[in-house]
Formats: structure tokens, C-alpha cells, sequence
């Protein structure tokens, strides 16, 4: 059977079909519409202003690889620059392998790589340390949620070194479709309230954040890396196997199989979550600490290394903070910002 | 659930009920494909534990759908409490569902709430019934409904398709009988499952009503969940405590594969789940309790807008939203890629002359003169994934069709005099003008 005529050009030979619509497209046709479909997100969503200079938060996988790739096929018509930053979590093994991908891309690409470490900003606090202090305790060691904040944060003090006014990230329709089942199934009010946008427009003095890739499905971003031949490190982390979110991922995965459309429809889903308000999140303040956008007293990346610097990592997880030093939610008055945000008072 | 009804209308209560329930049964044998003895035996036997219950009852066959009125898709306002003496509720039953229909230990005869609220409840004998449930369906609708069902693709679909005219067939049955509630059994593990489902099958913004206490979409009939505190072991084990007779149907995903359908895949998703993490459904629970039933940017402040044709919500297509505008489009644009289905025999509106008089006239003539693509336009995000798998629209009962045609010739004509409208506000009357 002779193959399909790509149906975009009908010049080219079909090389692939699309996962969403099932549509036949060679390869320069299907990285062209993608990269179209990447313009219009972030043009309708007004996400990257012309003018901005932004950092791209990249960890060496396919996904911070195709966006870094797609934005910069993008930079002259959207007039934006872009800078990288990758963040070292001291994780053996794995992370270095990533960043040596991370330079190999910086390098073909010729854009400014800063790589800000877990132990030069968390006070000698690496991964592998964070894992070795919560194991043990019986209960799992969780350490994707120290990993989560802690990169944020780093994200944001690496973006601030290279100067930069937006960071993007490179989640992909399948993280946010994971994401909404994942809170779900943890009953993580707050969190459904805030997520299901398309970013964070940057409250209280936080870098704007966004996610381009947001609507394009995993399969097509591997796609997309394939036909462009980007060289990527795909292996997955070490401590991927123990995370809740692998229990979502595989609910993700036989969905996708019943339903192909699924990832989107939980996208679809996500967006319209109506939340009471008593759920929502309070307005954010700043830490009294490091000054970073915060909802309580002391924000979470403060809050999850005092536990760990007290030799209670479990502090900050989950609804007991009472052993911190909090005064309770911020009031009107602003709390005083403390001096620079690596200084983390160490017992 | 009809057990502890009946329970808190009897004497000894001591908060006693104050309500004149109903029993309603509806038999989707044909659905499900079962064979008529099968579906007559099955009738019997819960006839036979309606009559020891001793409420009103109706049996009524999904075969009816084919029978209902385009009346049952709009949404009525509600009547004001007190019109018929009473405050009745009907109560359904759930042959999806293979309990409770609750015995007493005591063994009392209920005495139902008799000179609390009057009113002779329209009993199964009545001769002016026309649901009398001696009447079985005849063979035509039973094919007409087993070839609907064939003709849907995926088993996802077809289950949501019947929960769709299941939803209606009992509305007609509560409206017609002037029962103002509706109670269905649904218990905390299967909410939780439908709330994950319903969050997979793209309807997040009705979860509320879909998984709340009560659900007052339809307006005049108030759908009400009095059971969902309670997990299934717990009925499980209050019915077997308690000796509750139970029918057990076969219901449409009966010994399918786990992939077969989404429902399928949460359900055992969750169960595994609840063994590892023992507090999963209780916490989609308490999550669903925090749900509103507002859209999500507080947009309500306009008129409400137009209702979704099979599942009667507030549509939540939004081509303005940025987010998922390519995927909105993407099963519009398949569904306009479909086989040209046949041209309409009496266009909504023939694009021929009568420009003033006719519906469509000018420079606009109605586009939507495919019939599948008008009535896709009209459904939410859901229901609108939910079509894609059923390749015609044919099959479908009647009443949905003729809703669908009257709906979009409505909003065609008020397309139409829009700038001769009066409008109440100021500013809308000025650019009417224009």
C-alpha cells in the first residue's frame, strides 16, 4: 500500500500521522504546524511580550529541549531573547549526564548556560543529602515535593542572575493532564485552584511564569524532537519510581489508550474547575525570611529547609508546620524582608 | 436506600420523614442486550420485593425514550413548594447498581406517613397510567433502541449515552407523576468514581452538579443524593446484616475487559488504589465537597446562557478561551469531516426566497444546515466528545432531534430581529440601532 500523501503540501510523501487528529504530514509539515501552534499559544495568551528576555529552565530531557529549539525558531518573529538556566539538584548519577546534554545544546545553540546548584543555594543541601535524611522513617521518602520547590526556587534566583523577565518551562499537555489526576486523588484543594492555567502572571514581585508546550501532547514533542533530530537525555530520575505521580502517569497512559482524546479533555477539565473559596489559596505575601513570594509566613522552600536543618524533614510536608516559627498567615502590615536569600539560618 | 426510606417514615422513628415517595424502576434489558426471558425474570423479581416495599410503583422500559416529548430537554422553573399539598419525592432505582433495597430487622409493615400530607399517589393499576408497566414495549422500539446502541463505537459512549436517557426518562416519569425530588443511590466510592470520571471525560466544570447533594439543572425536578456519605462496604454490610433483598442485572459493562471503557479503567484504578492508600476515596470525596456550582471566573453575572442539549448544563465551550481553543476546534472540524450525512428533507432554513418572512433570510443564510454539525453546536465539551463515536445521528429517539432542530431555528430567528429587539439596558439599544 502506497504511503499518504502529506496532507498539508501534498507534495511530500507522509511521514508520520498525528496523534490528535490522525491527520498524515511529512516532517517539515508537522514541525511547521507545530511551531505554528506554539506561536499561537503564546501569542493569545499574551505570554511573552515582544522585548522580554527569558529563561528557559533547561534539564537536558526532550521536553525543555524542544522548547528551548522551538523558541528560539521563534525569537525573531516574537522579539524576544532567550537565555538558559539549568539547575543542578545534586542528584548522582543522573543530573550529570543531563547537564553535560544540557552544554552540548548551549553550545550547538550558542545561547548564554548558567547552572545554579541545590548546594550553593540551600546551604549544602543536595537531593541525594534530602534523600538520605527522610529515608527510614517507614513512610516514603518524598522527595519529589522537596525537589519541586527547591527547583522553583532555584529557577527563579538563576533567572534573576541572567536577568531575565519571564521563565518558561517545558510542561507538556500529558504533565498537566498527570497533574489535575494527581491532585485530585491527593485532594489537594489549593493546588487545583491555583494550577489549570496557563501560567502565573507573577504576584508580588515573582518572575511571570509560563508553559508553551502546554497543549502539545507528549507523543507529538517526541515527534517533533525526531524530525528535528535534537540530541536529548532521556533517562528517567532516580527517584521517579517511589512518586505518587507514577500512579497518575499510568492512569494517564490506559485513559490515553481507551480514549485518545483524554489528555486534552483533562486539560479542558482542569481549566474549569470552580473551587469554593474557603479552598483557594490565601493572597500571597512574602516570606519573612527570603522575602519570596509567599502564602503564609515563611514560603515553602524556607519553610521545607528549616525542617530539614532541625533534622525533621517531614516538617513543612503536609498539614503539620506547627513546629515552625511561624506567626500565622501575613496581615496587613508587610513583614520586613530579610537580607540576601541564600542566607537560611542553619541550627 | 428505599430501606432507610422506609425506615424513616414509620412510626417509631423519631425523626420521621416528611415526604410521599415513589418507586421508580427502569428496565434496560434491551441496552444491555439481554434476552427477553432473562429481562422477564428479572422484571419479577422486582416486582416482587417492590410489592413487600409497599410505596407506588413504576416500572417503565428504556424503550420508552422513543415516546417522550422534546419538552423533557428544557429546563422548567421551579414550582413553588406547596402546590400539591405535599412534598413528594420519587425514588429511583438502580438496576446499574446491584443493591439495596433495605429490609428492617423489625419486619414492621410501614406504615407510610398516612394524613400527613394528602393526596392519593398515582398508583401502578391506574387505569390512565400510560406507563402502566403491564404494557411491555413492543418490538419495533426494542430494536430501534438495541440498534442505537449498536451503533455506538466505544463503550465509554454508550454508557454515557444511556446515563443520558436514563436522566430523561426519569425526569418525565417524576414530571408527569408530579413528583418534585428525585433520590438516587449513589454511594461515596461510586461518586468518587464518577467525579474521576467525569473529570476524564472532560466535563470538570459541571462536577458539582454531577457529583453534589443536589442537582437542580432541570429546574422543576431537583435530583438528590442522600446516600453519598456512605461507602459501599458499609451498604454492603447493612444489607447483609439486615437480610435487604437485592436484584442483581446485568448492566452494560458487565464482564467487559478493564480497558474496555473509561468508567471501567477508573473503577478498577480507584479500588487498587483504596487498597494501597486507604483514605483515596474519602479524600476525592471531601475534594468534591469543595466544589461550587459557579463557572470558574465568576462570569455569571450575564443572562445564563445556552444549555447543553443532552446533559442540560450550562455550556462550557468557550472559542474566546486561549487555553484549549485548538482543541475545541479539533472535534468540531472532525465532525464537520464526517460522511456528508444526507441533506435535510425541510431545511431549518431554506436558503430559497422569502428573505424578509423567512427564518434565514439576507445575507447570512443559516449555516448550520447539517444536521449532525447543529446539533453538535449545541452540546458541551463532554457530550460533544461523546458524539464523535457515534458516526449518525439517526438512531437517536426522536425527542432529542426535534429539540435540536427547534433550538437552532429559535436562535436563527433571534439572529434574525436582534436589531429590532427593545433591549432593557441603554447602551444595548443604542448599538441595536446600528
Amino acid at each position: 500500500m502506497p504511503a499518504p500523501q502529506c496532507a498539508t503540501c501534498h507534495k511530500a510523501r507522509a511521514a508520520l500521522r498525528r496523534p490528535r487528529s490522525g491527520r498524515a504530514l511529512c516532517g517539515a509539515c508537522f514541525c511547521a504546524a507545530f511551531e505554528a501552534e506554539v506561536l499561537h499559544t503564546v501569542v493569545a495568551g499574551r505570554l511573552l511580550p515582544p522585548g522580554a528576555v527569558v529563561a528557559v529552565g533547561a534539564s537536558g530531557g526532550k521536553d525543555s529541549t524542544v522548547l528551548a529549539h522551538v523558541l528560539q525558531v521563534l525569537a525573531p518573529r516574537l522579539g524576544i531573547s532567550l537565555r538558559l538556566v539549568a539547575v543542578d539538584e545534586g542528584i548522582g548519577g543522573y543530573r550529570d549526564a543531563a547537564l553535560a546534554a544540557v552544554r552540548r545544546q548551549a553550545a550547538r545553540w550558542e545561547l548564554p548556560l548558567t547552572v545554579v546548584a541545590y548546594a550553593d543555594l540551600f546551604g549544602g543541601w543536595t537531593m541525594d543529602a534530602v534523600a538520605r535524611s527522610t529515608a527510614g522513617s517507614g513512610r516514603s521518602r518524598a522527595c519529589c515535593t522537596f525537589c519541586g520547590v527547591l527547583r522553583r526556587r532555584a529557577l527563579e534566583e538563576g533567572a534573576r542572575l541572567v536577568g531575565a523577565t519571564h521563565i518558561v518551562t517545558g510542561h507538556n499537555a500529558d504533565d498537566m493532564a498527570e497533574t489535575v489526576l494527581m491532585n485530585f486523588l491527593r485532594g489537594d484543594a489549593a493546588r487545583l485552584a491555583r494550577g489549570g492555567g496557563l501560567g502565573s502572571p507573577g504576584e508580588g514581585g515573582a518572575l511571570p511564569r509560563c508553559r508553551p508546550l502546554q497543549l502539545a501532547s507528549q507523543k507529538e514533542v517526541v515527534l517533533y524532537a525526531h524530525f528535528r533530530r535534537l540530541d536529548y537525555f532521556s533517562e528517567e530520575c532516580v527517584y521517579a519510581p517511589e512518586a505518587f505521580r507514577g500512579h497518575a502517569r499510568h492512569l494517564l497512559k490506559l485513559l490515553e489508550a481507551a480514549r485518545p482524546s483524554a489528555v486534552l479533555d483533562l486539560v479542558h477539565s482542569a481549566e474549569r474547575l470552580a473551587l469554593a473559596p474557603a479552598a483557594r489559596p490565601p493572597a500571597p505575601g512574602a516570606c519573612s525570611r527570603c522575602g519570596a513570594l509567599a502564602s503564609r509566613a515563611l514560603c515553602q522552600a524556607c519553610a521545607l529547609l528549616d525542617g530539614l536543618n532541625r533534622g525533621r524533614p517531614r516538617l513543612a510536608i503536609g498539614k503539620g508546620r506547627r513546629g515552625l516559627d511561624e506567626a500565622g498567615p501575613p496581615r496587613d502590615g508587610e513583614p520586613e524582608r530579610a537580607p540576601a536569600p541564600d542566607a537560611v539560618p542553619a541550627f | 436506600m428505599v430501606w432507610q426510606v422506609l425506615e424513616g417514615l414509620s412510626r417509631e422513628s423519631a425523626k420521621r420523614l416528611r415526604f410521599v415517595p415513589g418507586i421508580v424502576c427502569i428496565d434496560e434489558g434491551a441496552a444491555c442486550g439481554l434476552s427477553p426471558e432473562a429481562r422477564a425474570k428479572a422484571l419479577a423479581e422486582m416486582k416482587l420485593i417492590l410489592q413487600t416495599v409497599g410505596f407506588p410503583w413504576h416500572v417503565v422500559a428504556l424503550e420508552e425514550v422513543f415516546d417522550l416529548p422534546p419538552s423533557v430537554l428544557r429546563c422548567f422553573a421551579q414550582e413553588p413548594v406547596g402546590t400539591e399539598g405535599a412534598y413528594k419525592a420519587a425514588v429511583d432505582s438502580f438496576l446499574q447498581q446491584q443493591h439495596v433495597l433495605g429490609a428492617e430487622g423489625a419486619g414492621d409493615s410501614p406504615s407510610l406517613a398516612q394524613g400527613e400530607e394528602q393526596l392519593s399517589w398515582p398508583c401502578t393499576q391506574d387505569p390512565q397510567n400510560p406507563q402502566s408497566p403491564d404494557r411491555p414495549p413492543t418490538a419495533a422500539q426494542t430494536e430501534a433502541l438495541s440498534r442505537l446502541f449498536d451503533s455506538v463505537k466505544t463503550l465509554t459512549a454508550k454508557e454515557e449515552l444511556l446515563q443520558a436517557l436514563r436522566t430523561h426518562l426519569i425526569l418525565h416519569v417524576a414530571r408527569t407523576h408530579g413528583y418534585s425530588k428525585v433520590m438516587t443511590g449513589d454511594s461515596c466510592t461510586r461518586l468518587a468514581i464518577k467525579l474521576m470520571t467525569s473529570l476524564a471525560l472532560g466535563r470538570g466544570a459541571f462536577l458539582a452538579w454531577d457529583t453534589g447533594f443536589s442537582d437542580e439543572r432541570h429546574g422543576d425536578v431537583v435530583v438528590v443524593r442522600p446516600m453519598r456519605e456512605h461507602t459501599l462496604k458499609e451498604v454492603a454490610f447493612y444489607n447483609h446484616l439486615f437480610a435487604v433483598p437485592s436484584v442483581f442485572t446485568p448492566a452494560l459493562d458487565t464482564k467487559a475487559p478493564e480497558k474496555a471503557s473509561i468508567h471501567r479503567l477508573m473503577e478498577a484504578f480507584m479500588l487498587r488504589l483504596q487498597d494501597q492508600f486507604p483514605s483515596t476515596v474519602s479524600t476525592v470525596y471531601r475534594t468534591s465537597e469543595k466544589l461550587v456550582k459557579a463557572p470558574r471566573d465568576g462570569c455569571a453575572a450575564g443572562p445564563p446562557g445556552p444549555r447543553c442539549l443532552l446533559c442540560m448544563c450550562a455550556l462550557d465551550i468557550d472559542t474566546a478561551d486561549s487555553a484549549t481553543a485548538f482543541g475545541a476546534q479539533t472535534p468540531l472540524h472532525l465532525s464537520q469531516t464526517q460522511p456528508p450525512t444526507p441533506p435535510p428533507t425541510a431545511p431549518c432554513c431554506s436558503a430559497g426566497m422569502g428573505r424578509v418572512q423567512g427564518c434565514c433570510g439576507g445575507a447570512r443564510p443559516c449555516e448550520r444546515e447539517d444536521p449532525r454539525a447543529r446539533v453538535i453546536e449545541q452540546l458541551c465539551y463532554g457530550c460533544r466528545v461523546n458524539m464523535k463515536d457515534l458516526p449518525s445521528l439517526d438512531p437517536l429517539p426522536p425527542y432529542i432531534l426535534a429539540e435540536a432542530r427547534l433550538r437552532s431555528q429559535r436562535a436563527c430567528i433571534e439572529q434574525q430581529i436582534q436589531e429590532y429587539l427593545v433591549e432593557d439596558s441603554d447602551d444595548e439599544a443604542q448599538t441595536g440601532e446600528s
